[in-house]
């Protein structure tokens, strides 16, 4: 176990009906509907990249490595990426949705930041004019996932047990109970973690970092990494900044410093404030993903608010 | 971070070549890992010999090789080090800055027997 974050793996469940489970190489448990001919639907590409075995006597400065008298061992050169089987799923998930025209976003934040409050008022807003859907992450419960469903909209839960994120395979289990094979709009709320999940790639267009302004406009600066892989920051509770100390010129600042090219929006769920800027980067992010649209040689980029990376 | 989750990536991906490229025990593990990517090392350490118990990988010694943060002053347009990705351009002192490397976690190669 893990003593920084407490991250571990193989206790993954993700919620739906009349399953089965079983458990992967990796350990990973997932429950399965039944109905898929005891196929494993979900695409998974295995070992990527070319990877030679020359074995080759030991002769390049690694002897520090070896107590004295011990004969050396064969070198296998690997030169593969830690996240290469994170990266692998994600990138089968990217293609399959773009296939599909459908705009997915992965929304990251600490716990409590308004997340799921957020996505319960967006989910308002966008009623009837996309299809929709959600992917929610969480360690433990499905409370999250009865949230958004009672806006009548599909959801899906994923709990990861002891890990301190969503990852790409996971996701991609998640997204094949889901009735959205006509593209609109997939919106993952990753688990409350403003570390972890920076690492991690879904397939995403977007990455989406929440910050609520009870928190210090500081964050940026504290946790950088998930700062600089998000394109788009969301102030959120901006109806609370009379009441508090927040800085957001400050806040904004220091997620410029992490990354230039973040861009902002403030909103705030409960007095409506900003919301209408922030369903507009969805809905330029779901047209640019249709087919016609990309026919027309547009990018799947949100407008004048993409930061550009993937 | 999320270290236990990357050391099983290492050792899922030391499962992977065992058997492809044949060996029965691994005796030592070089890793490369960025200065910007944000993994503590230690952890690592610390992860790596927990999850490598009772695997090919089991007592293998880890040897991480830190490659320097690196990013791209839109001010300067030049490349210039970054020690952190909250660093200020080390020529203008500007934040205009984007990291380019140093962001790496890599598994490089194996000593195996």
């Amino acid at each position: 176990m893990c003593t920084v974050c407490g991250c571990g793996q193989g206790e993954t469940k993700i919620e739906g009906g009349h399953e089965h489970e079983h458990r992967h190489e990796d350990g990973t448990v997932l429950s399965h509907a039944h109905g898929h001919d005891g196929e494993h639907v979900h695409a998974h590409p295995h070992a990527p990249g070319g990877l030679s075995y020359a074995p080759r006597q030991h002769s390049h400065g690694h002897e520090h490595a070896h107590a004295p008298g011990l004969s050396p061992g064969r070198m296998v050169q690997i030169e593969q990426d830690i996240l290469s089987k994170n990266n692998a799923y994600a990138n089968a998930n990217r293609k399959q949705w773009q296939a599909l025209g459908l705009f997915a976003a992965n929304l990251v934040s600490s716990p409590g930041s308004g997340k799921t409050t957020l996505l319960v008022e967006t989910i308002g807003r966008l009623a009837g004019r996309h299809p929709l859907a959600v992917i929610e992450g969480d360690q433990q419960t499905s409370n999250d996932a009865e949230r958004i469903r009672a806006t009548g909209a599909q959801a899906i839960q994923v709990n990861t047990g002891k890990g301190c994120h969503l990852d790409a395979h996971m996701v991609g289990h998640a997204f094949e109970r889901l009735d959205l094979k006509q593209g609109g709009l997939l919106l993952i709320e990753n688990v409350g973690n403003l570390v972890c999940p920076a690492e991690f790639d879904l397939g995403e267009a977007h990455k989406v970092v929440i910050l609520s302004v009870t928190e210090g406009e500081d964050k940026p600066l504290k946790y950088p990494n998930m700062f600089a892989a998000s394109d788009l920051m969301l102030l959120t509770k901006t109806d609370l900044l009379p009441h508090l100390d927040f800085d957001v010129a400050k806040c904004i600042e220091y997620a410029r410093r992490i990354n230039p090219k973040i861009a902002v929006l403030q909103v705030s769920a409960k007095s409506g404030e900003g919301m209408d800027k922030w369903i507009a980067w969805l809905e330029r992010g779901v047209v640019a993903q249709t087919p016609l649209a990309k026919g027309g040689g547009s990018r799947s980029e949100p407008g004048d608010f993409a930061a550009g990376r993937h | 971070m999320h270290e236990m989750s990357l050391a099983e990536g290492v050792l899922a991906i030391i499962e992977d070549h065992a058997a492809k490229a044949d060996f029965t025990r691994v005796k030592t593990v070089w890793l490369e890992i960025g200065q910007l990517s944000g993994v503590e090392t230690e952890a690592m350490r610390f992860c790596f010999d927990a999850v490598t118990r009772g695997s090919v990988a089991e007592g293998a010694a880890l040897e991480i090789v830190d490659t320097p943060g690196k990013g791209w002053c839109l001010q300067c347009a030049e490349t210039v080090s970054m020690a952190e990705l909250f660093s200020a351009c080390p020529r203008c002192g500007g934040y205009q800055l984007q990291a380019t490397g140093g962001t790496e976690m890599r598994v490089k190669e194996l000593e195996v027997e």
